[in-house]
C-alpha cells in the first residue's frame, strides 16, 4: 500500500498516542448522554470495518463510531460533537468510491445504518419516504406491488443506500433518460450540523426561497446530516430491450453514439465498451461478446411493447447507417441481462486480468470520444500500462481502469501520472474531473485543476454559510491551496474491492 | 466565459464600485418578469449586452448561452435542430432572456412530467458580489465536482450574483403529440391527471379549468395512439391545442390577467405549489391547475394569509404572482433555520449586499 496516501487523510499527522485517547475517552463519555453505551463503538476491533470506504487506499480510524436509532439521538450526538468541536462523518453502507466517508482521526463516524425503514409508498403521488439508509433497490422493490420504482441504478443498488446516493448526486446506467438523484429527490429531513432539525425542499414540486435541495444533494455530507428523503418514483416501463451492436473501430462507434441522439432517441441506456474491456469481461462472464469488435456498444429502449419495437427499428436503422458490423437485438429478459451481464461487472473482472486497477471517472463532451481513447492509447505507450475502458456513452461519463501491479517497482507511481494524465485531458476536452463517484478525498487534487482559487474559495464559503464551524466532514470535497499538487485516484490492491460481489459501473 | 470581454469588464467595474460605495444595483435582462418578486430595487444592471449562443451541438444534447440571450433566439435555434427546452419557461413578452429564465426559476405545463427549469441547468458562468467571474457546472449532465452552484442560481432571482453564461441540457421535440379533452369536476380532474401520470403513459402535461380537464400526450407516435384510444375523451385538433398550452406556458389565457378594475377591486394572482394529491382548496375565486394537481392557480380577493394558509394547510407554499398590494410578501416565508441559511449564502456570494436587495426576502 502506498504510504503518501496515508498521508493525505486530514489529520492523520500522528498525534501524541496519550492526547488521542485522553480525548477519546472524553468524547465517549460525552455521547453516553447521547445514546445508550452499546450504540457506541471504540475500540479498535470495533471500529476497524470503517476505516474505509470502498476507496480501501484511503483509511484512518475514528474515534468512535456511533449507531443512533432515534432521530433524538441523531440531534444529540450532533449537538455534542459541535459543542466539543469533534468532526462528524456520516456513513451509509460505505461503498463510496472516493474516499467520502472515510473516517477523520479526531472525528467520530454517525453510522445511519439502523435508519432502514421504508416508512411510506404512495402510488397516488408516485413518491416513497424512506429513511436514509435505506438501500436503493429497497425502494424498487417496495414499490414493485404498485407497478413503480425510483429510476437511478447506480450499480452498487443492492447495498448502497439513498442517503448516499443523495451525499454523492448517483447516477446510474439510466441517466440519460430518467436524470440523476437530483431529479428524483423532491424533499431530505434531517439535521444541521448544530443538531438543529432541518428539511429541504418539499412534497410539492418546488419550495419558497432558494433551491436549497440542489446544494445538499451531491454535497458528500458536509452541508446537513439526512435521515429521510421523499423520492419520486415513476411507472414501470413495461417491457426493455436492448441491442449491442459492434463496431470495427472506435471512431464509428463514437459518430454512432451522436447519430442516435442526432435523430432525435433518447435511449433508456447507451454504453460502449473497447476492445480489451469486451475481452476481459468475456473471460469473466462468457456472455458471447464479439471478440473481434473494436468497440461495442449497448443500446437500449424502454416503454409500451409499440414504441419499444419503434424505437428499436430505428435504433437498429441509425446504427447500421453509422457502420455497425454486427446487430443483435435482445428476445428475451434473459437476453437482454446477458448483453448486460458483461458491461456490469466490467470492475470485477478488470481485477480478474490484474493484480491492481485504478479506476478514473472523468465525464467529456460525448462528441470528444474517439479523441479522448486515441490521448489514452497514446498514454499506454507513454506510461508503459494497459488501460481497459467503458464509457457511460449516453452521458459521456468515461471509466478507464488502468491496469498495474503496485508490488513492480515505478507501476504505482505512473500509474498515477497515467490518471493525472487523463483527468487533465478531461478538463481539457471540455469535461470534468467527476461524473459520479464524487470528490471524496480521492480527487481532492484534481479540484485544483478544474476550480480556480477563487472558485474553490467560494465553494468553502457555501460550506461555511451550512456549517460554519466545518464540523461536518471536513477536508473533503474542497482541496487547500497546498494541496493542489496532483491527483486522485482510485487504488484497488489486489482487486480486493469490498464488496467484492457487486457490479461495478 | 472571458473576462476581458467588453460587456463583463464594464459589468465587473460596475460591481466592484457599487460594493465600494455600498450602492446596490438591480440586475436586469429583459424586463419582462419586473413585476415577479418583490419590487426591483438599486441602479439597473443591464446584462442585455451579453447576448449570444456561445456553443450549441445539439448531439451533446447542451447548449450554452450568454445570459442576455433572447429566449425566442435560444428557442429558435434549437427548434432547426429539432431540439426544444422541455420545461416551457413563460415568455411573458418576447424580450425575456435566459439569464431571467434561470434567475425567475419558472418552468410551464409540461414541468411535473419533464422536470424544471433548475433540473436542466448544467453550468453556469456568474459574476459575484466581489466582481469575480466563477464557473461552476460544466456542458456536460453527469458532473459532481463540488457543490451544484449552477443549479443553486436557478430561481435565486439574482441575489447572489449575476448570471452571466448559462448551459442547458435540451432534449429533441417529441415525434408525436395529442391533446385529449374531459368533462370533469376538479376532484375527478385531479382523481384522474394523477392516475394517469401514475401509469406508463405517455402523458406530458395537464391542466384542469373551468370544468375541462386538458390531458397532453407526447412521445412516440405508437404511444401516443396507444394512450388516445386508451384514455378517451375529445381529440383537440393540433392548432387548438398548441394554442392551449401556449396559452398556458406564456399566461396569455384570460384567467391570468388582471386588469385595472380586477387589481382596484383586490383581485390577485396566487401560484399555489402542493403536494399532487392535495385535496381541492377552498378559496373565493377562479382556479386553474396545473401539473396533475400540484400546481393551482387561484383568482382572488382573499387575503394574504388565507391563501397561505390554506397552501400550508395542503403541504405546500403560494406565491403572489400579480397584485397591486405586495405588502404582505410575494414569497412565502422559510423556517428559521433556512433563513439563515439563506442569509450565509447571501454573505457567502454577495457580502457588500450588492445585487437585488429584498428582491426574494426582505434582509437578503
Amino acid at each position: 500500500m502506498n504510504t503518501s496516501l496515508r498521508s493525505d487523510v486530514p489529520g492523520a499527522a500522528a498525534p501524541a498516542q496519550a492526547e488521542r485517547v485522553l480525548r477519546q475517552k472524553e468524547v465517549v463519555t460525552a455521547l453516553t448522554e447521547a445514546m445508550p453505551r452499546g450504540a457506541i463503538l471504540f475500540r479498535h476491533e470495533d471500529i476497524a470495518p470503517y476505516e474505509c470506504d470502498a476507496l480501501t487506499a484511503y483509511r484512518a480510524s475514528p474515534m468512535a463510531v456511533v449507531l443512533p436509532e432515534t432521530e433524538a439521538q441523531v440531534a444529540a450526538a450532533l449537538k455534542i460533537c459541535h459543542r466539543m468541536g469533534v468532526p462528524v462523518i456520516a456513513r451509509g453502507a460505505g461503498t463510496g468510491l472516493s474516499g467520502g466517508a472515510t473516517p477523520h482521526h479526531w472525528g467520530v463516524i454517525l453510522s445511519l445504518a439502523k435508519f432502514n425503514k421504508i416508512i411510506k409508498i404512495d402510488a397516488a403521488s408516485c413518491t416513497a419516504v424512506v429513511q436514509s439508509g435505506v438501500r436503493n433497490l429497497a425502494i424498487s422493490e417496495a414499490a414493485a406491488p404498485v407497478a413503480l420504482y425510483y429510476a437511478p441504478d447506480p450499480s452498487s443498488q443492492i447495498a448502497c443506500t439513498i442517503g448516499g446516493n443523495i451525499a454523492e448526486n448517483s447516477g446510474g446506467v439510466h441517466c440519460l433518460k430518467y436524470g440523476l438523484t437530483l431529479h428524483n429527490v423532491l424533499r431530505v429531513r434531517g439535521f444541521m450540523a448544530d443538531g438543529e432539525p432541518v428539511e429541504f425542499g418539499s412534497q410539492a414540486l418546488d419550495a419558497a426561497g432558494l433551491d436549497l435541495l440542489s446544494v445538499i444533494v451531491g454535497s458528500e455530507g458536509m452541508l446537513a446530516v439526512i435521515i429521510e428523503a421523499t423520492v419520486k418514483l415513476i411507472p414501470k416501463p413495461q417491457l426493455a430491450r436492448c441491442i449491442m451492436a459492434s463496431f470495427n473501430d472506435i471512431e464509428s462507434a463514437g459518430a454512432a453514439v451522436a447519430s442516435v441522439i442526432a435523430r432525435g432517441i433518447i435511449p433508456a441506456g447507451l454504453e460502449l465498451m473497447d476492445k480489451a474491456m469486451t475481452a476481459a469481461v468475456e473471460a469473466f462472464v462468457h456472455a458471447d461478446y464479439d471478440l473481434d469488435a473494436a468497440a461495442i456498444l449497448l443500446c437500449e429502449s424502454d416503454g409500451n411493447p409499440e414504441e419499444v419495437a419503434e424505437e428499436i427499428e430505428r435504433m437498429e436503422e441509425v446504427l447500421n447507417a453509422a457502420g455497425a458490423s454486427r446487430i443483435e437485438v435482445s428476445c428475451d429478459e434473459a437476453q437482454r441481462l446477458r448483453f448486460w451481464s458483461g458491461r456490469k461487472n466490467a470492475f470485477p473482472a478488470s481485477g480478474g486480468i490484474s493484480p491492481d486497477y485504478m479506476c478514473m471517472d472523468s465525464t467529456i463532451p460525448r462528441r470528444r470520444l474517439a479523441e479522448m481513447l486515441q490521448a489514452i492509447q497514446r498514454m499506454q505507450g507513454k506510461y508503459g500500462l494497459r488501460c481497459v475502458n467503458v464509457f457511460h456513452a449516453g452521458d459521456g461519463n468515461l471509466h478507464p481502469l488502468i491496469l498495474f501491479d503496485a508490488e513492480e517497482p515505478d507501476e504505482m507511481r505512473r500509474c498515477e501520472l497515467f490518471g493525472a494524465d487523463i483527468l487533465e485531458t478531461s478538463v481539457r476536452l471540455g469535461g470534468t474531473v467527476t461524473g459520479e463517484h464524487g470528490v471524496g478525498l480521492e480527487k481532492l487534487n484534481s479540484m485544483c485543476v478544474q476550480f480556480s482559487p477563487a472558485e474553490r474559495a467560494q465553494f468553502l464559503a457555501v460550506k461555511h454559510a451550512f456549517d460554519p464551524l466545518e464540523s461536518l466532514n471536513p477536508g473533503k470535497v474542497i482541496p487547500t491551496l497546498h494541496r493542489c499538487a496532483e491527483y486522485g485516484k482510485m487504488h484497488v490492491h489486489r482487486g480486493l474491492l469490498p464488496f467484492p460481489d457487486l457490479p461495478r459501473f | 466565459m472571458d473576462s476581458q470581454d467588453p460587456a463583463l469588464a464594464r459589468m465587473i467595474d460596475r460591481v466592484v464600485a457599487a460594493q465600494a460605495e455600498h450602492s446596490s444595483l438591480d440586475i436586469r435582462g429583459g424586463g419582462t418578469k419586473a413585476f415577479y418578486g418583490e419590487p426591483p430595487r438599486g441602479e439597473p444592471l443591464d446584462v442585455t449586452q451579453l447576448a449570444g449562443i456561445s456553443s450549441y451541438e445539439p448531439t451533446e444534447l447542451v447548449v450554452t448561452a450568454r445570459a442576455g440571450t433572447r429566449l425566442i433566439d435560444l428557442e429558435a435555434a434549437l427548434e432547426e435542430q429539432g431540439q426544444c427546452l422541455p420545461f416551457e419557461p413563460p415568455r411573458f413578452s418576447p424580450g425575456g432572456t435566459v439569464g431571467g429564465m434561470v434567475a425567475a426559476g419558472l418552468s410551464g405545463p409540461a414541468r411535473a412530467n419533464v422536470g424544471s427549469v433548475r433540473d436542466h441547468v448544467l453550468g453556469v458562468t456568474l459574476l459575484n458580489g466581489r466582481g469575480e467571474v466563477l464557473t461552476f457546472g460544466g456542458q456536460v449532465a453527469k458532473n459532481v465536482a463540488g457543490y451544484d452552484v449552477s443549479r443553486l442560481m436557478a430561481g435565486s432571482l439574482g441575489v447572489l450574483g449575476v448570471i452571466c453564461e448559462v448551459s442547458l441540457k435540451v432534449l429533441p421535440i417529441s415525434r408525436a403529440a395529442a391533446t385529449l379533452s374531459f368533462e370533469r369536476h376538479e376532484d375527478q380532474a385531479l382523481g384522474c391527471s394523477r392516475l394517469w401520470a401514475s401509469q406508463p403513459l405517455p402523458v406530458n402535461a395537464s391542466a384542469w379549468h373551468d370544468g375541462r380537464l386538458y390531458v397532453r400526450l407526447t412521445g412516440a407516435a405508437a404511444a401516443v395512439g396507444g394512450a388516445c384510444s386508451k384514455l378517451g375523451g375529445t381529440v383537440l385538433p393540433p392548432d387548438a391545442a398548441m394554442n392551449w398550452w401556449l396559452s398556458l406556458r406564456d399566461q396569455t389565457e384570460k384567467f391570468f390577467a388582471l386588469d385595472e378594475s380586477d387589481l382596484g377591486r383586490g383581485e390577485r394572482l396566487w401560484r399555489l405549489s402542493l403536494p399532487a394529491t392535495a385535496a381541492p382548496v377552498r378559496l373565493p375565486g377562479r382556479q386553474l391547475i396545473e401539473w396533475h394537481g400540484a400546481e393551482r392557480w387561484w383568482r382572488t380577493s382573499a387575503e394574504a394569509p388565507e391563501v397561505r394558509a390554506a397552501a400550508a394547510l395542503a403541504g405546500g407554499h403560494a406565491t403572489l404572482i400579480r397584485g397591486s398590494d405586495k405588502s404582505a410578501g410575494v414569497f412565502t416565508p422559510v423556517s428559521d433555520v433556512l433563513m439563515r441559511v439563506h442569509q450565509g449564502l447571501k454573505q457567502a456570494f454577495d457580502p457588500a449586499r450588492v445585487f437585488n436587495p429584498g428582491r426574494l426576502y426582505a434582509g437578503l
